[in-house]
């Protein structure tokens, strides 16, 4: 059922402040967590990633201009735009008269602002739309009292309400005494079929900004008084400080200060440079007193626990030992992939000035709330002393989920009692950063007689674990026996959330498993899945959110499109067929030889993610993610020893670049369903697709990320690249 | 502090700071034109691409004492209202996701079209291959500097 024909009702609690603007005018402030409350789960521990609620504002002037506050931080998955978009449609206002405003945290107005988990436009679908009808609904009723006539016989249309006799009044005229009514219970949403903004190419708002230069990331903020901080973290995870010896960093001019914060040495001066240059003078030493990790001891470590069985069984179907015991044929693999930093292309940064009366931080956070909650906290000052600015950020992958830098520019200013914009150089940025966590995967299959009979899922990874929902993606419910287990050992190697957490390894594990599976069994490795899928069809199973029916249908698309099985012999294919974020995406990889090496030619990709509420965007993160999944499966390497990171700049961590992106053909199933995540789900296939069409190519299995260490497939002399 | 001229965007500029300061910094912490961004500081990213007397250069890897007396120009300066032909197709064609990396993109690109008005595909990923975007819109940027290359050779 589409969710658009739902009836929600809203309690006047919902729209915590309705108020006229000393200017005149409506100010309409919805407090959307309370609104969805019984239609979502409610959200979970900060760093699980899967969840996502917003609350709007609306302002509309008496002139008739209206701005939107999108309250939610905007990483580059385009909610600034698309948010709005979604208020605007049910207000029945021309998108070219809609100004969008970043709004700021306010925890009194909004809750839960925060950027993640694929979820702003999902958990926004409903409630952003109420806000816009509901607003529109206050217009109305205000213009019929002024006409006295009854408000069922006013419509409305691009910002002007029109009664029976053809009298009209533009929003502007009304808004405030629209301001003083009582909040309407229940309002109709729009039909599908009777979108005007939903729907429609939207071109990026702050596109003019972007091209001309202009101010906009924490990068770029100044205040008046301010002094800019560098930083020095230990070396290597697990170390900490001893001494220091400043002397030659506090000779350099323009250099305020050199102090030790913690385990780290923070140089204070007037200018960014100055400061990076002080760091590098600086001599300092580090002891620790435990054994430093390195990649060689994580990966005996992991293999040690797969191989065990201390494990947190997460689900488990039938029983998964009888299958095996009664198996025709039992296949069993490892794949194990490294740590990874994300690389925002905007360092870590942000501005931080703590005094007496107030805590003002400006910059790029992907969790406002919960950020400017912890520095209070740390500072024991009152949460309603923070003033938290958020800024377009230049990335985030993840990364500013883990708001770190923010506490280290609040402590700092705290300590000199100045303005001060903490900034990280790329070398800071990669090797202190909150990992992707390496991870090994063991999958174990049963076949009897021609039919997947157990599937056992293991995961050792490094501090935590999958996210709940996991262990009921797909084949949970397509396999009689199964079972998912997951266990962990702690490092001093800080990790976190990486874009599609779990996901964007755990599908290159499983759809390169499902490969290797349908060619044990000889079956097409397209049918193996399609008949997986015929057996979750009809559940009852409450945990299952994949649906068999979207799932089958992208496939097939995706076959169809791809001309698999069909395409010319230089060209070798890989499928993949994945859900995650609510969102069902089938992939085709295309590999041909080029100079000898396989080159990936093409990727094919397949969406059911719902409605799409701004295609330009839409496509935008579609192909980012593909882009993504592609450069961090083939070279994204990363390593430890010692507790040091391998790489700290571009020169040796390898990023993909314009020569090496694939044509993509992004094909989007038409729907009238809810619109599900995006930022997302097209990176975890494409590991995978490749994989498997590696395979098809040469013959040869990979069970490990990045592919290009695998040096019998590609010939890469030496890792550094020139730029 | 030593005391270097330049022109910056059409206007003679005087900055105190030290020889070595890159003129990526002077430019952003100094002359308060943060269009042009910081990314890697080693000539790897791309994203503090200026303009050279017209050539496009890595800022961070140049200093002010390198361009003592010379003309620049930045992404505030590539045209009045963002109507060069380059910005205007990646207006035309949606560009940016997070839109960090896009002056670097953008400064790099139009160098590029100056010299050579109808580049194959081929020759603008080249290019642009020095410039990275994290987010991934490769695809837009090379699309842009098709639609941007149009325009200039209808001009031209
Ligand atoms: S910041 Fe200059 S090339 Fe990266
Ligand atoms: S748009 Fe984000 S780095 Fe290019």
């Amino acid at each position: 059922m589409s969710s658009t024909k739902t009836a929600m009702t809203f309690s006047r609690r919902s729209f915590i402040r309705t108020s006229s603007l000393a200017s005149g005018g409506l100010l309409i402030g919805f407090n959307l967590f309370t609104a969805c409350k019984d239609a979502i789960k409610p959200p979970k521990d900060l760093s699980k990633l899967d969840y996502k609620d917003f609350n709007a504002f609306i302002k509309i002037a008496e002139t008739g201009e209206v701005t939107i506050f999108s309250p939610n931080p905007e990483i580059g998955q385009g909610v600034k735009t698309a948010m709005p978009m979604l208020i605007a449609e049910e207000l029945d206002v021309a998108w070219k008269n809609v100004y969008v405003e970043q709004g700021i945290l306010d925890t009194k107005n909004y809750t839960r602002q925060l950027a993640g988990g694929s979820q702003s436009i999902r958990h926004g679908w409903e409630p952003l739309r109420q806000t816009g009808a509901t607003a529109r609904q206050m217009l109305i009723n205000a213009a019929a009292a002024k006409w006295g006539v009854d408000a069922s016989e006013c419509t409305t249309n691009e910002g002007v309400i029109t009664n029976a006799n053809g009298d009209t009044l533009g929003y502007g005229d009304v808004a405030k005494e629209a301001a003083l009514l009582e909040v309407p219970e229940n309002v109709t949403l729009k039909k599908v079929s009777d979108f005007k903004i939903i729907g429609t190419d939207t071109y990026n708002v702050d596109l003019d900004k972007i091209v001309t230069g202009k101010p906009l990331y924490g990068m770029d903020y100044k205040a008046e008084g301010m002094v800019y901080a560098a930083i020095i973290h230990p070396p290597a995870f697990g170390q900490k400080l001893v001494s220091f010896d400043a002397a030659e960093a506090k000779a350099v001019t323009g250099v305020e200060d050199v102090l030790k914060y913690k385990d780290n040495i923070v140089v204070i001066g007037k200018d960014t440079w100055t400061v990076f240059k002080a760091k590098k003078l600086i001599k300092a030493e580090w002891a620790s007193d435990k054994d430093l990790e390195s990649t060689e001891d994580h990966d005996k470590i992991l293999t040690d626990i797969l191989d065990g069985n201390k494990f947190d069984t997460r689900r488990s179907d039938g029983n998964i030992k009888k299958a095996f015991a009664n198996a025709d044929m039992v296949l069993e693999r490892t794949y194990e992939s490294p740590f990874l930093p994300h690389n925002c292309m905007e360092p870590m940064n942000f501005y931080a000035n703590v005094t007496d009366d107030k805590i003002h931080l400006v910059g790029p956070i992907q969790t406002p709330e919960g950020t400017a909650k912890h520095v209070a906290h740390l500072l024991e000052r009152n949460e309603e002393e923070v003033h938290l600015e958020m800024t377009r950020m230049g990335g985030g992958f993840g990364r500013r989920l883990f708001g770190t830098f923010v506490v280290e520019a609040a402590e700092i200013s705290n300590m000199i009692k100045k303005p001060v914009k903490l900034v990280y150089s790329r070398e800071d940025d990669m090797t202190a950063g909150i990992y992707r966590p390496a991870i090994k995967y063991r999958i174990k299959a049963s076949v009897k007689e021609g039919k997947v009979t157990g599937y056992h899922l293991k995961e050792a990874c490094i501090n935590d674990n999958m996210y709940g929902l996991i262990p009921n993606f797909f084949p949970a419910g397509a396999v009689e026996n199964y079972q998912v287990d997951t266990a962990n050992y702690k490092s001093a190697i800080t990790t976190g959330a990486w874009r599609a957490p779990y996901a964007n390894f755990l599908s290159f594990s499983e759809q390169s498993f499902f490969d290797e599976l349908a060619e044990l069994m000889e079956v097409d490795p397209v049918q193996l899945r399609l008949d997986l899928l015929q057996n979750v069809k009809g559940t009852t199973d409450e945990r299952i959110e994949y649906s068999p029916k979207r799932m089958e249908k992208v496939i097939k698309t995706a076959v169809e499109k791809s001309g698999w099985g069909t395409k010319q012999q230089d060209t070798y294919q890989g499928f993949v067929a994945y859900y995650c974020h609510n969102t069902h995406v089938a992939q085709v990889a295309d590999i041909v030889v080029k100079n000898n090496e396989p080159v990936v030619k093409k990727i094919t990709c397949v969406v059911d993610c719902g409605i799409v509420v701004n295609p330009l965007g839409a496509l935008n993160q579609i192909e980012g993610g593909i882009v993504d999944g592609v450069g961090h499966a083939m070279y994204g390497n990363f390593s430890f020893k010692d507790g040091v990171p391998s790489d700290s700049n571009f020169n040796s961590y390898r990023l993909i670049r314009m020569n090496e992106v694939p044509e993509i053909g992004t094909h989007i199933i038409e729907s009238e369903l809810a619109p599900t995540g995006l930022g997302e789900p097209t990176l975890p296939p494409v590991g995978g697709a490749i994989a498997n069409a590696l395979k098809a190519l040469t013959g040869k299995r990979i069970y490990k990320q990045p592919f290009i260490n695998n040096p019998d497939l590609f010939k890469v002399p030496n890792k550094t690249i020139v730029g | 502090m030593p005391t270097y001229q330049l022109t910056v965007n059409g206007e003679l500029k005087t900055v105190e700071v030290s020889k070595d300061m890159p003129v990526l910094w002077a430019l952003r912490d100094y002359l308060d034109l943060v269009g042009t961004k910081f990314g890697c500081g080693i000539a790897q990213c791309g994203a503090c691409t200026i303009h050279l007397e017209g050539t496009a250069i890595r800022s961070c890897s140049i200093t002010m004492a390198q361009v003592e007396g010379k003309s620049i120009t930045t992404i505030e300066g590539l045209s009045k209202d963002g109507e060069h032909p380059v910005q205007k197709a990646w207006k035309s064609v949606d560009v940016p996701q997070c839109g960090y990396c896009q002056a670097g993109q953008i400064m790099t690109a139009s160098s590029f079209l100056a010299k050579n008005q109808s580049p194959s595909k081929q020759e603008i990923k080249d290019a642009m291959h020095g410039n990275i975007c994290r987010c991934g819109a490769y695809k837009r940027i090379c699309k842009a500097v098709e639609v941007a290359a149009e325009e200039i050779a209808e001009k031209a």
